[in-house]
């Protein structure tokens, strides 16, 4: 990939993208910060995790599914065919809806990605930084042989941050990483947020209103098309401004809870 | 007055009452079928027992002590030797040297020839398991009227020698060596083609093809078809492909083997090998499902190939279910006659399978030559025979289960 030229981390221009014939996603164009953590939220089968799944090419995936428009990683574009996938996963790393790491070790959970991506220096040192970078260091160091399945569901959680954070990716993708813990696990993935946006640009998707006003700088809203059920993103600005005063009737009814 | 209403007080009690009638109804139909299948398991076994123990009335043709003052069985080999020599005809004597020179022979394999050949052992009656327990006044009595000079003997058929022996014309030496050597031969060939194979065609059709792709779709249904066609069906498609077509390779023509043709244990086991293909690769299939998607796209989103993420992480935790599958499978193989007959096992033969390219029996195969006997004997052999094909079939199913452990276990 080409040195940085962009000021952009991430960048679409009329993005859609298909299953099939469907449309699920219509002409998004953002521009998503550097360094800054970016929310996506909006109802439900809106397209957000397809959206997002879109910026590391996980939809290659899904049988039928094509893109239209462009996305830019510092000027490339990820789906023109000079760029190879693999390439474009290893620099946008991704954490899921519902903690999943491998099942085997702590420290291969780490080790794995940082092995196939050709990693050379120190693995102890690797994996104990990339711990520590994902605020599990301390409760599991005395464990690192031990099974990934014997953590709890935040622990797993961090675990795949950290796994995230080994191959030192650009950009961090988070498709409701919390969703499936409870409040304290959390809190404490929000609190971790806050200090991977010194060295990472961070997306995420969530369903949660209040996250999304805590966490983010920036807050997409995305919304159906009624006659199309395509989704889009409808308003796109700080955080601050989708929350307090945004332009959008439809963003307001929804951020206060009228609708949605 | 609702429009709605639900059984109260009395009516609840009897509603509850004829509930719980009709639940006990099925739980007796269910119970009832297991019990018809316990007892056709257990009244198999106990058949297959009935005629491979009991007692058996046998003669000598020439007493024993008419060739030697000594008991037999303490005899030399070089005794034996000239016993055997001796009382032989020349042409009987050297066909015997010519299969393996006598002089090669242990004590214990010439002095069963000196009992096969000169003393004539003949059987005159066996008797089943069941009366051998319950009736052995009944059977002395029947022996000592019928065959005054027969002595009487409880015989375990299957026995150490019998599984040691290779064939013989004469039952009371006749053995399972070269079937069950022949028979594992068999599973260890179509092991070698059928597992690789067919778990690389799983992985292909699982993890790589498109499941919507309309060749991949007529592929998918072709081999559950397959799977259902009837064995001798593979039979005849071994015969013309690798008896026929490849006879220089199944004959190992190509690798200097001249006296040999394509009906060797490398053509059967490749049939076999074909025939649990199928099912090779569906258990692979079911086994690479299970493994959940979410362990794939935590491999890609770390930015792993498909083949890394195969191989590192789908395939081992699959790994147990593939190899339980693929050992069933295999082991029915095992009780495969039909193909084995189209493909030509030979049925009689006395020689070990030494390499791929021998001429084999197989323990089926075996057991259906001597259940097509007149001679009661031979149906005891028989008997004793499918003992063995079933201890050998269970053999195989636990060392599925305890790969399956052991695999589980380390996950």
């Amino acid at each position: 990939m080409q040195p940085e030229t962009s000021q952009y981390a991430i960048e679409t221009r009329d993005l859609s993208i298909f299953y099939g014939l469907f449309e699920a996603v219509k002409n998004v164009n953002l521009q998503i910060e550097k360094g800054k953590i970016t929310a996506i939220i909006g109802p439900s089968g809106c397209g957000k995790s397809t959206l997002l799944r879109a910026f590391n090419r996980m939809n290659d995936f899904v049988p039928s599914s094509h893109v239209k428009g462009e996305i830019f990683l510092h000027g490339a574009n990820l789906y023109s065919k000079e760029i190879d996938p693999v390439e474009v996963r290893r620099r946008i790393g991704m954490v899921f809806q519902k903690p999943n790491p491998f099942p085997k070790s702590i420290y291969d959970n780490i080790a794995w990605g940082a092995k196939i991506n050709g990693f050379k220096g120190n693995m102890d040192e690797l994996v104990e930084q990339s711990l520590r970078g994902a605020a599990l260091w301390d409760e599991v160091k005395d464990k690192l042989k031990q099974s990934a399945y014997a953590l709890s569901g935040g622990q797993q959680q961090r675990l795949c941050i950290a796994r995230a954070i080994a191959i030192q990716p650009e950009i961090i993708l988070m498709d409701e990483p919390a969703s499936a813990l409870d409040p304290i696990s959390t809190l404490r993935i929000e609190d971790l947020m806050q200090e991977l946006k010194k060295n990472y640009t961070i997306i995420i998707v969530t369903h949660n209103m209040q996250q999304a006003a805590r966490v983010s700088d920036f807050t997409a809203m995305m919304m159906l098309y009624e006659e199309t059920r395509s989704g889009t993103v409808i308003e796109y600005d700080k955080t601050e401004v989708i929350f307090t005063r945004p332009t959008d009737k439809r963003t307001e009814d929804y951020v206060t809870g009228r609708f949605g | 007055m609702s429009r709605f209403s639900y059984p109260e007080e009395q009516d609840l009690q009897q509603f509850v009452a004829a509930r719980y009638r009709k639940a006990w109804g099925w739980q007796v139909l269910f119970l009832l079928a297991l019990l018809i299948a316990i007892f056709s398991l257990v009244s198999l076994l106990l058949n297959i027992a009935d005629g491979a123990f009991g007692y058996v009335a046998y003669e000598f043709k020439k007493d024993p002590a008419s060739f030697s003052q000594k008991p037999l069985q303490e005899l030399t080999q070089p005794e034996l030797i000239t016993l055997l020599q001796k009382n032989l005809s020349s042409g009987a004597y050297n066909k015997l040297n010519n299969e393996q020179p006598l002089s090669q022979r242990s004590q214990a394999e010439l002095y069963s020839l000196v009992i096969e050949r000169l003393v004539q052992i003949k059987t005159r009656e066996t008797y089943s398991l069941f009366r051998s327990v319950f009736d052995k006044p009944g059977i002395e009595a029947e022996v000592k009227e019928k065959y005054p000079q027969a002595r009487l003997e409880f015989r375990s058929w299957v026995s150490l020698p019998f599984l040691t022996t290779p064939m013989s014309s004469r039952a009371e030496f006749a053995g399972v060596r070269t079937a069950l050597l022949g028979s594992l031969w068999l599973v260890g060939i179509a092991t070698a083609f059928a597992l690789p194979v067919g778990v690389g065609a799983a992985v292909y059709l699982q993890e790589y093809a498109s499941k919507k792709g309309l060749i991949n779709k007529i592929i998918q249904t072709n081999i559950n078809n397959l799977a259902g066609v009837p064995s001798i069906v593979y039979g005849m498609l071994g015969l013309a492909i690798f008896v026929r077509l490849m006879e220089g390779f199944t004959s190992g023509a190509w690798f200097g083997v001249t006296d040999s043709n394509g009906r060797t244990v490398l053509s059967a086991g490749l049939t076999m090998g074909l025939l649990v293909l199928p099912l090779v690769i569906i258990n692979a299939q079911e086994a690479l499902k299970a493994v959940p998607d979410s362990i794939r796209q935590a491999a890609f989103g770390v930015g792993a190939t498909r083949w890394q993420t195969v191989w590192s992480h789908v395939l081992p935790n699959a790994l147990p279910g593939i190899l339980t599958g693929s050992i069933l499978a295999i082991s029915r193989a095992v009780g495969e006659t039909a193909p084995l007959i189209i493909v030509g096992a030979s049925t009689y033969i006395t020689l070990d399978p030494q390499s791929p390219f021998s001429k084999f029996t197989a323990l089926p195969i075996q057991i259906y030559q001597w259940t097509a006997r007149p001679q009661a004997e031979y149906h005891s052999i028989a008997a004793a025979a499918i003992l063995v094909l079933l201890v050998l079939l269970l053999t195989l199913n636990a060392a599925a289960i305890l790969l399956r452990n052991r695999f589980q276990k380390r996950l």
